[in-house]
This record gives C-alpha cells, structure tokens and sequence, in this order.
C-alpha cells in the first residue's frame, strides 16, 4: 500500500532537459515542485573518471538499466514482439541530466517548413504528394512562435554556432551566444570541396561551449577541450551543456524544488480527464508512495512518455487498423544510411581529439530547400563530417574486403587508425501508418508493469531518401579526394543491435486537432488539462537535425503553459 | 614528437587547477564539489615523505585468475592471439593480457548479464530483433571454449592449443561462419563474436581493467588515451604524436 503524502503544485516526472526546464523555470517563479527520478543524482564530480571507453560507452554507465525495464520491437503487425534484452541501437538515459548527461551536444532548429509540412507540402506540390499511410501534420505552432522559445534555450545552454541565412532555414532573432567551434583539417576537406560543388557549409551548432560563457541563471561554463569524451560519457569540465550543470543547480538554489532520485513512476492516478497525483517506488527500498499534485508534468523519455499514459489510460490510444487515437502515434527515428568512408594511405588526422558537437555541414538539402517535384520522397539530409574522437575500442574501420579479425584486421586497423572518416547524412523520418509504439501483450518490467511494444521499420520514402542522399555524398567524397571511398546507397530494414542514434520521437504528438493530436502546443493534453507531456515525443514527424534544441523549445514554452493553467486553468488554446 | 611540455594536458596542469581555473560556478558557488574532488584532498600531504617506502612491483598483482581454470585460460590466450596477433606493429592479444581482461570481465556483473532484460520467455528471434538467449555470457564463453577444443579433437585430433596457427584459424573461422555445432542451442557465430568482442576491448580498454598491458595496444595506433584536452593539436594539420595516458594519471588531480 502506498503512503500519501501531502499534495504539491506541480509533481515532474523525469529530470533530464524537459523536466529539468520545467523544474527552473517554474521554482525560478516561486512555484514549488517535486521533481521525480528514477536514477541517481549527478554533478561534475561523478564525472572525475568519465574518460573510460569501456565503463561509459560499452558498459553504458549513464543509461537504462535493461535488466528492470526495456522496449519490445518487430518490424511489422506480422512479427511477435521480442525485447531489446542488450543495447545497439539507442541508449536511454537514466538519472539526474537524462540523455542531456549523455547526449553529444548537436543543437539545431527545425526549419519553417518542419511546423507546417503538411500544408507547405500540399501548397507546393498538390494534396496528392503525401502518401495516404503518412499521416504527415502541422505541428500546431509555427517557427515565428517557437522561435523566442529556442532562443531561450540556446542562450540558457550558450549554443555555439554560426547563423545560416535562407535554404529555407528560420530567421533568427539574436546570433548565437557563443561563436562555433574550431575548424579541424578534415572539417576544411569538407569545407573545400562542398564549396567547389556550390554547395554552403556552416560550422554545426554545439552545445560544447566554443568558449567560457556565463549564461542568463548566473550559470558560468568553461570552453571545450575537445577531449573527445562526449557521446556516452558527463563531462566533468561542465563544457557541455547538461542539465545536472544548469538548469537543475538553478533550481536546486531557488529552494523550491524537492528532488527524490531513486524514484520510479509507475502509475499516473486518474479518472479519464484529470490526473490526481502519481504513485513512485523507492527504488532502493521498495517503498511505494503515493505524490498527490495539481499538474502533472510528464517528463520522461519518449519511451516512458507514451508507456506511463497508456498504462494509465489516459489519452486514446492509436490504433493502425483504423488509424484512429493518438497515443502512440508517429513514432519516428532517423535515417542516416547513406554515407561515404574515405581511406587515405598516406595522411594521418588527429582523429583521437574531438567533440561530440564538431562538425560541418551543409543546409542545401533539408526540408524542401530543393524541388521534390520529381523525387519519391519528402524532406532530405543534413551532410556532414564530424570529429567526435575516435576511440579505439568503438573505431576499427577497415576497407570493404578486409577480414573482420586475424593479422590482415590488425594490420589495417591500425594503418588506417587515424586515416579514415565518413562524409555522413542525417535524414528526417517521416511518419508512417504502421510505424508506431503500444503497449507489449507479454512481457513486463521489473515492477509487472508492461513493456512498451516498437512497431517500426525504414519505408520506401526512406530507402528513396537514402539513395538520392548516397549520390551526394559519393561526389562530395569524390571531390575531396581519397585513396579509397565506399558509399553506402542503401537503407536496410531496421535492427535493433546495429548502432544508429537515440533520435527517437513521436508517440504523444503536438497538433492543432484534438483529433489527430494528443497534446496541444503547450504540450497540454487535450483529454486531462491538468497533464503536460514534455518532450521529443511530442514531434509529429522528426525532422533532418538532431532533436534536443527543438524538444528544449518545447520545454521552455511548457513551462510557461504550466505557469498560466496553475492561475487560470482551462484550456491553454 | 611534440613536446609534452608546451601541451595543455600536460602532467603540470593538474585537472584541479584546471578546473579552478575554469570558473565552473552557479551564482559564486563552486558546481557539484569538483574542486574539492575525492581525489584533491590529500594532495598535500607530506606523511608519505617518513613513511617506508614500498618495495618496488616486479609482476603486476592484477595479472591473475578469478574465473578460469589454467585450461580455460591458456585456450582464451591463445583463441585471442588469433583474434589481434602479434605483428610487425607490436604485440598481440596474448602479450597484451587480453586473457586476462576477459577473465575478469566474466568473473564480474558483466558475466552474468546484470544489466540484461532476462526475464522470458526466449523466442526464437528475427535477425533484426537482436539476441534472445538465456545462457549467462560466463557460461556461453566457457561452453565456447569447450566447443573450440571439441571441434579441434574432431578436425585435427588435437586441443585448440597444441594446433598451428593456421589450423587454430581453420577452427575460428569455422566457428564464426556457423560451420561448427551449435553451443547448447547457441549459433557458434554468437560465441566467436563474444570472443571478437571481448579481444578487442581487451587490448584496447584502459590498462586497470587488467589487459592493454602497458598501453602498449594503445601506442600500436597513436592513440594517446585519456589526456584532459586536446585543443592544441585538433587544428594542427600535421599529425601530432603524444604518449599514451590512462586514467590511473587523472588520480593525482
């Protein structure tokens, strides 16, 4: 039995990017909250041993702990749903800085045309260019109105960049608060030769500060040191942006926020159209307890986002057959297959230095800055070289052909050790009508509640996308010229143990239609006024960037959507 | 050669000045105790200066058996070898303790799948679905090494160890193209992968898991493991060649 404990304001679920901004925001306003994580609490200090390959990137020290809770996933309806039992694709994070401890530090816009897709895409090339089983949509809110919002973001986190002007990208309304990073020599090979193909390459926005910075909380961060623990790893100079080194101090020091770490939500209490509180386990002690609020705030990763509603039941659940209800709906990834390796025989990079944020890329083909008119498919790719840092347990990339161990592996392993790197591709998924999460008629997690099912595969749209993009980075490669190069033009069917990214969106989407949406653009549910659902599962469709600086958007205009329903109530649109 | 002394993560700049010097603060106050760091406070102690020095190691302590038997252990040696072999570039998985590193790995949580989802029921699994096996790893990896002896006995009537070096390969690729009997059920591709697997990282994982013996996997391939920065050579277009540092170096600071 669960002990009540007195009612509060607003209870957070989660305290990663989202629930960490909602957390500042509103205590910064003298609101109290309890912030609920399940995972430990976290600062720099926990990062004095972070630059260990092994314990962080293949031991995932800083994600999920699988043996207590997973996803299921198929392909298709056809497939039986099996778990996820090890890591190889995505990597969820776990405790205070969620996936903002862990992520690389990539920080983009969405463009103008990621709010209004459907209708730009319509406008542009006829209602018949969407495929019926995409169930593409507006976003409900347009850039000009989440534009204040990212602007918050990048100046709490001190985003470093470089302003893109046209390609369809959004007009800013203040330059980046720090200036980008360092140009490395392969990101001048990219430079050079996307420019002699008349393309326009831009230093990619970072979340590892470019330079000392002090930001708007009174927040002040030392520059990058380009040590090349990012991805996986904290970072124990505080360069990159992360939650456990902004905004959660910051409402730590306003005395009103009560964080419980070790604390596992595993029930939203509700009665279909308002939400009374949540029930947590002490997950050291086992107790449970009940945490009566005002609001609650769902702010969990886009896993725990979809299964905690319909474990709940709240909201309608999507169903494919009739493609009816939305939670659940427009699960989306990434889709960056296409790709080219360069090996060169006689130069040697410095490729043991990087960031998880360097790199350089172009903008002429995302969203619709180029004709689909002839194309079999919407959207397009960021291109791009990046230099995270090669470490040597996760970087042995030898040419096609070559043995994958043995003296002939060993031998080119190391030649090419700091010889070889990818002209790469991040491309946007769009949303498909069998592509989706519910909940797993089989298998539980740790506490017997039901794993949340993946329904997901790469569509034709995607395999369209990843061959037109190949071509591009095959002649970009081509143009920097290599001893070998070997582009991927293939999208194969997704694989849960084959590395890709932890973009993964959708499942409780953003709209302007009750009916084809499950939060408004507050981030409100439309079925309980009293919940918001905060973050990267809000994305009706995700777009060709990676997703933190939109979802710390969304956050930002959550927070003041909370802030206005605990003083009027009601419906925030 | 770059001269170690004009680098930002020299040995001189400790990860404690640095940070000080980093102004890492909220509103004055020092973030998350990093300065006054578990492994600052003793800094300055000068007891050790009286103390009886400690005979000097001749053998590393860590170089010994928490899960092998001397059988298993000596097959891991020399299985390994033939994963990452000694080369003209320098030594092999053997020399490099990677053996040792894998005993470890299995005697620890690792071994039994701690962090695995293991609840069942195991179904029979689509390529895209990942593995779905219920054998503990310490348990496929010594049904493994197992299997190897039993298919070498079959082959060529003798242990995986008393075999040349070709013939040692003939095995592991036999193995790792499913030519050879299932493990208990188990693909003997996905026994060889954990082979690959853990070889790799074993001569290429920090020395304190136990292999990368002297960070000589390291020096192999340039790689200068943990230093605290390396904003001075990332723009350089000459390749700069620093010394391997592992993180038994970030202790002092």
């Amino acid at each position: 039995m669960a002990t009540k404990l007195p009612k509060v304001p607003v209870v957070v679920v989660g305290m990663g990017w989202a629930g960490g901004i909602v957390s500042a925001e509103l205590t910064k306003a003298g609101i109290s909250v309890v912030g609920l994580e399940r995972g430990k609490d976290r600062n720099t200090s926990d990062y004095m041993m972070a630059h260990d390959e092994l314990r962080y990137q293949h031991r995932e020290e800083l994600m999920q702990d699988l043996s207590k809770e997973t996803i299921t996933s198929r392909n298709d309806e056809k497939t039986r749903a099996l778990p996820m039992r090890d890591y190889g694709t995505f990597i969820v994070g776990d405790g205070v800085g969620g996936a903002g401890s862990h992520w690389n530090g990539q920080t983009y816009r969405f463009l103008p045309y990621d709010f209004e897709i459907k209708t730009m895409t319509e406008e542009r090339y006829g209602p018949d260019k969407i495929s019926a089983d995409m169930p593409l949509q507006d976003w409900g809110i347009t850039y000009d109105e989440i534009e204040p919002y990212y602007d918050t973001f990048e100046k709490m986190a001190g985003i470093s960049g470089e302003t893109v002007e046209g390609f369809g990208y959004g007009v800013r309304s203040n330059p980046y608060p720090t200036g980008p990073m360092l140009k490395t020599p392969i990101m001048e090979l990219f430079e050079t030769a996307t420019k002699n193909l008349g393309y326009s390459p831009y230093i990619l926005p970072s979340g590892n500060l470019s330079e000392a910075y002090e930001n708007p909380d009174g927040i002040s961060r030392a520059a990058c040191q380009y040590c090349a623990y990012c991805e996986n790893f904290g970072c124990e100079y505080g360069a990159k942006a992360d939650p456990a080194v902004t905004v959660i101090p910051v409402a730590k020091q306003t005395g009103n926020l009560d964080l419980r770490t070790h604390s596992n939500v595993i029930e939203i209490l509700n009665d279909g159209s308002k939400a009374t509180g949540v029930i947590y386990v002490d997950t050291i002690t086992g107790e449970e307890f009940e945490q009566p609020a005002e609001v609650v705030v769902l702010a969990s990763y886009v896993y725990n986002n979809v299964r905690l509603l319909l474990n709940a039941g709240l909201g309608k659940p999507y169903n494919s057959a009739n493609q009816t209800g939305s939670i659940g709906k427009n699960y989306c990834y990434q889709v960056s297959s296409a790709s080219s390796m360069l090996f060169f025989e006689d130069k040697e990079f410095n490729l043991y230095g990087g960031a998880g944020a360097l790199g350089i890329e172009i903008p002429d083909l995302v969203g619709d800055a180029f004709d689909h008119s002839d194309l079999n498919f919407l959207h397009g790719a960021g291109i791009r070289v990046t230099q995270y840092g090669n470490r040597p347990i996760a970087n042995n990339v030898v040419p096609a052909g070559t043995p994958a161990w043995g003296a002939e592996f060993k031998a080119a392993s190391i030649k090419y050790a700091n010889s070889y790197f990818p002209v790469k591709s991040q491309g946007a998924s769009m949303p498909h009508r069998y592509n989706y999460l519910d909940l797993d008629p089989e298998y539980k997690d740790a506490y017997g509640k039901p794993l949340l099912r993946m329904t997901f595969n790469y569509t034709d749209q995607d395999r369209e996308l990843v061959k037109y993009i190949s071509k591009v980075t095959h002649k970009i490669a081509e143009e920097i010229g290599a001893d070998i190069i070997q582009t991927n033009e293939e999208q194969g069917d997704f694989n849960v143990n084959k590395d890709t990214n932890t973009h993964n969106t959708g499942g409780v989407i953003m709209g302007a239609d009750p009916e084809t949406s499950a939060v408004n653009s507050y981030m409100q549910m439309w079925d309980a006024e009293n919940v918001f659902v905060v973050g990267a599962s809000a994305f009706p469709h995700n777009s060709a960037f990676n997703p933190t600086g939109t979802l710390g958007a969304l956050s930002y205009r959550a927070a003041e959507g909370i802030q206005r329903f605990l003083k009027d109530g009601g419906s925030l649109v | 050669m770059a001269d170690n002394n004009t680098q930002a993560g020299k040995k001189g700049t400790t990860r404690r000045d640095f940070l000080k010097n980093s102004g890492l603060t909220v509103g004055g106050v020092v973030l998350g105790g990093a300065i006054g760091s578990l492994f600052g406070v003793n800094n300055t102690t000068t007891t050790q200066e009286t103390a009886p020095a400690a005979p000097a190691l001749t053998v590393n302590p860590a170089a010994a058996l928490m899960f092998f038997t001397p059988d298993q252990y000596q097959l891991t040696q020399a299985a390994a070898e033939r994963i990452y072999p000694k080369d003209d570039n320098g030594p092999g998985a053997m020399e490099l303790n990677a053996a040792i590193y894998i005993d470890h790995q299995l005697a620890g949580a690792w071994g039994i799948n701690s962090k695995e989802y293991m609840a069942g029921p195991f179904y029979k699994a689509e390529e895209t679905q990942g593995s779905q096996i219920r054998i503990l790893r310490k348990d496929l990896f010594t049904m493994g090494l197992a299997a190897l002896n039993t298919h070498s006995n079959k082959t060529f009537q003798a242990n995986f160890v008393d075999l040349e070096a070709e013939q040692q390969d003939e095995i592991l690729t036999a193995f790792s193209e499913d030519k050879a009997p299932e493990i208990s059920k188990v693909r003997s591709s996905i026994f060889f992968s954990l082979l690959r697997t853990l070889t790799i990282e074993g001569v290429y994982a920090d020395p304190l898991y136990g292999g990368n013996k002297d960070m000589q996997g390291w020096a192999m391939r340039k790689y200068p493991g943990t230093r605290l920065s390396f904003a001075q050579e990332i723009q350089n277009s000459d390749f700069v060649q620093l010394d391997p540092e592992s993180l038994t170096s970030h202790m002092g600071h």
